[in-house]
């Protein structure tokens, strides 16, 4: 009898699988034609899912949220175009106070109108020290916000900050949802409700996240209608499903953007980027502390082989945080590699190689660590070309690599294959990796570079709102980091999509070192267009 | 039975009491450090003032002690805590993904067991032959395969080659809905090759029971008695070649729930898998203490079952005591 029962069993287990299995097969052709290959939907790959959709928390802060809209946005060129604002912010001559104009007759998808109270509720909220916004040290210029009447808001600063204007591309939430939950776990952190050309339908956690055009937008409503993002984290498994058709577009890495090249349904969209990568020197370090190490090492690497060899083309040669096709460039700081010169400032410095080809002074050798984040391929293969190019000039670097636990605690003597870049203005990258004032401040001047000239250039660029004065504030910060190197600036690399070719409008903006999930040829996605045939 | 799963499950309470607190213990010794982990890229320009603010938001610089215990009285009302890394209360998490993962795992487990005792019978009943070399030898380089590659293998062959079958997530990329349907052919080839990667223990252990259990007497006697060949094999073999495999199933749970991880990986499958990884890299106590009861009473019930299943199949076998 009791065997009965285990018979029993199994014939259930064994029925509620036909059941399924006839189930699966039942719905034939239901796949792919409803999801890519639709007009007016489109479907991206990314490989990072966002914690939360709150801007409170720091989603959206760089822009190009779908869901929100900041007071400002970017255009195609990065540079600044009113949104919620209706202009441009008016500016105090002493530079401390920006009065914003806001767009009338907007509102959000729930249909209540956005106002001034919801501007000042989103920075003030975001302000509070409760608030769990890890980057809200971006807005420490503020002193204040306030509403002007119903259509125009203040903020006074507390000191001159020049680029503050490119930091209100920050997406507003609104007050009569968000201001009624706990900001760090509240709904409203996965349920969103915004003024955005798009509609968060729905958030499947580690799947996708689907949108909706917002009919009702103050921009006009979008062409495509649909939009989903698929979060796949392996690059392989994103690369198979752009080839299997589930996918219209989706980020990838160079070695396989390159299998692409022969498709003619898609294209391949190389992003310029400010993301650079970098080997700290740390100042306190006796070997590359020394500025004859440094400027040697800056020429002794061959930044033309990285970009070929590591990123196959994509990418450029970095001479400085600033990439060589900016406006902010310091023409003329381009630097050849020049293994020679290298070695001869080694030997002026005293640095004498010893019977194993490493160079000794004074009983130092000339060897140093350098620490890689563990599982970051990209970062390894600089790190192991770097020292490879640093003992040809007698130098012996060791590469290590570690989580950033690990490296943290090491970060004041040891160097760090480091990666950042900040495209909207150089003051948000330069003024924290090469103020000695923020020196071991958390990750910010990971090298403690300390040179009173970049010290009082940083603050010059960051003061003035002169743009003469400013663009030769940041010309003097890459000339002095070509005399004293803190950092061996290698590369920026691209950011590589692949793209269908059924719409008019993808196209790339510059990129920032972060993969957020406004960044990618679907950037302007509302504004695309199905292409006529 | 009903007095052995009672005490099971009266013993139950301590142990996940033990390991509610070794998780915190374990997650306070752990060298990542929740406050990096929360702030993510935004901590790397943060300031270290910013940072340190975090951490007492976060109540990360309480010690172990009090902070266990607030999570543990807090956890019987009813209030799981919040999750720092999903940003949202752990129960809605868990509702959010459990079911998902509960789905695939049932499903795969079926394949692993039907497939696998079906095949071990078939083996066994002639040991050497075409069938039991083919099934054996394909059985030992699936012990070997990660499921992630199999996983990688599935979507090339069943997605691409054939595009017979969606590669990843719950529904179509482009749908929002959940429909049974949809969800039933998602379902396919995560829980395939979940089930198949499990399915050589299966095998194995039913293959060399059953064989075993052929060579025995009684078996012999009944084969000598006339008795037919199949009432043989599934009445003699088979019943008491089953023994060992049903212990297996008590055993295999924290196999399978380690292998769903990379399986949902691989198909985006938005199951409770992935978030328990984030959770133990991440620090996040409440989110891991949470998951780590669920996969201890997970594991308890799969070891009371097979004890339970163990004790139908062989009457001689008692509940203990």
């Amino acid at each position: 009898m009791k065997a009965r029962t285990v018979r029993g069993m199994a014939g259930a287990t064994a029925a509620a699988v036909i059941v399924a299995g006839a189930a699966a097969c039942s719905t034939p052709g239901g796949g792919a034609a409803a999801g890519a290959g639709a007009a007016d939907s489109v479907v991206v790959g990314i490989a990072t899912e966002p914690e939360s959709l709150s801007p409170l928390l720091g989603y959206g802060k760089d822009g190009n949220s779908k869901i929100f809209d900041g007071l400002l946005a970017h255009d195609a060129g990065m540079k600044l175009k009113p949104a919620l604002a209706e202009a441009l912010p008016e500016v105090s001559a002493d530079g401390l106070t920006y009065t914003y104009p806001l767009r009338r007759g907007v509102k959000f998808s729930d249909g209540r109108p956005f106002g001034a109270k919801d501007v000042v509720f989103t920075y003030r909220t975001i302000l509070d020290a409760k608030t769990n916004n890890a980057s809200k040290s971006e807005l420490d210029a503020i002193a204040d916000v306030t509403a002007r009447g119903e259509d125009a808001v203040v903020f006074t600063l507390k000191y001159p900050y020049a680029p503050f204007a490119e930091r209100t591309v920050l997406p507003i939430a609104p007050e009569h949802i968000a201001g009624g939950q706990d900001v760090n776990s509240g709904e409203f952190t996965t349920r969103p409700v915004g003024t955005g050309p798009y509609v968060l339908t729905a958030w499947s956690k580690g799947e996708k996240l689907s949108f909706k055009a917002n009919p009702s937008y103050w921009g006009g409503e979008p062409a495509v209608k649909k939009f989903t993002m698929a979060v796949i984290k392996d690059d392989d498994v994103r690369a198979t499903r752009l080839r299997s058709g589930e996918l219209d577009g989706a980020v990838l890495p160079p070695n396989l953007a390159k299998g692409f090249k022969a498709d003619k349904a898609l294209k391949r969209y190389a992003a310029k980027t400010y993301d650079y990568r970098q080997v700290t020197l740390p100042t306190e370090h006796p070997v590359t502390g020394d500025t004859a190490v440094r400027r040697a090492l800056d020429i002794a690497v061959d930044r033309g082989a990285l970009v070929d060899k590591l990123l196959e083309g994509a990418g450029k040669a970095a001479y400085g945080p600033v990439p060589t096709g900016s406006p902010w460039f310091a023409a003329g700081t381009e630097r050849p590699y020049d293994l020679a010169q290298a070695q001869k400032i080694l030997d002026d410095a005293g640095w004498i190689p010893g019977a194993d080809g490493i160079r000794v002074k004074n009983g130092v050798r000339a060897a140093f660590p350098l620490w890689y984040p563990s599982g970051d391929k990209l970062r390894q293969d600089h790190a192991l070309a770097f020292a490879s190019d640093a003992k040809k000039a007698g130098i012996q670097v060791t590469t290590e690599s570690g989580s950033w636990e690990v490296i943290e605690p090491r970060m004041k003597t040891d160097a760090v294959l480091a990666g950042g870049g900040s495209p909207a203005d150089p003051d948000f990258d330069q003024y924290l990796t090469l103020n000695s004032a923020l020196a071991g401040d958390g990750f910010n001047n990971m090298a403690r570079y300390d040179n009173p000239a970049v010290d009082q250039a940083l603050l010059d660029g960051r003061r003035s709102a002169d743009p003469a004065v400013r663009k030769a504030a940041y010309d003097t910060v890459q000339r002095e980091l070509v005399k004293n190197p803190g950092y061996v600036y290698l590369t920026h690399i691209d950011h590589l999509y692949v793209v269908g070719d059924r719409w008019d409008g993808p196209s790339t903006q510059t990129e920032p070192h972060d993969h957020g999930l406004g960044t990618g040829p679907w950037w302007n996605v509302e504004s695309w267009k199905p292409k006529q045939k | 039975m009903a007095r052995m799963a009672g005490r099971r499950t009266l013993f139950a309470g301590p142990v996940l009491l033990v390991v509610t607190f070794g998780v915190f213990a374990v997650a306070a010794l752990s060298p990542f450090d929740p406050v990096k982990a929360y702030a993510g890229t935004a901590g790397l320009t943060a300031s270290q003032a910013g940072l340190d603010q975090l951490r007492v938001n976060l109540g990360v610089d309480q010690p172990l002690l009090s902070r266990w215990w607030e999570w543990l009285t807090s956890a019987l009302t009813g209030d799981l805590g919040t999750s720092a890394v999903m940003r949202q209360p752990v129960s809605d998490v868990i509702a959010q993904r459990l079911g998902w993962s509960a789905l695939l795992a049932l499903c795969a487990f079926a394949v692993a067991v039907l497939l696998g005792t079906g095949l071990g019978v078939l083996a066994a009943r002639r040991q050497g032959g075409r069938l039991d070399r083919a099934v054996s030898g394909l059985a030992y380089t699936l012990e070997a395969a990660p499921a992630f590659w199999l996983g990688l293998l599935a979507i090339w062959f069943f997605s691409v080659r054939l595009g017979a079958l969606p590669s990843g997530g719950l529904t179509d990329a482009g749908s929002d809905v959940v429909t049974a349907g949809q969800v039933a052919r998602h379902l396919v080839l995560p829980a395939l090759v979940l089930g198949i990667s499990q399915l050589p223990w299966f095998f194995l252990y039913v293959r060399q029971g059953v064989a075993d259990a052929l060579e025995e007497d009684p078996v012999r006697g009944a084969r000598a008695r006339g008795l037919g060949e199949r009432r043989v094999l599934l009445g003699h073999g088979l019943r008491s070649g089953m023994l060992p495999m049903l212990t297996l199933i008590g055993s295999r749970v924290p196999e399978l729930i380690t292998g769903a991880l990379l399986v949902e990986t691989v198909f985006s499958w938005p199951g409770i898998a992935a978030a328990t990884v984030e959770a133990a890299t991440s620090v996040d106590f409440p989110l891991l203490a949470a998951l780590t009861v669920l996969a201890t009473a997970a594991v308890l019930a799969g070891n009371l079952l097979s004890d339970l299943l163990y004790g139908l199949a062989d009457p001689r076998v008692g509940f203990d005591g």
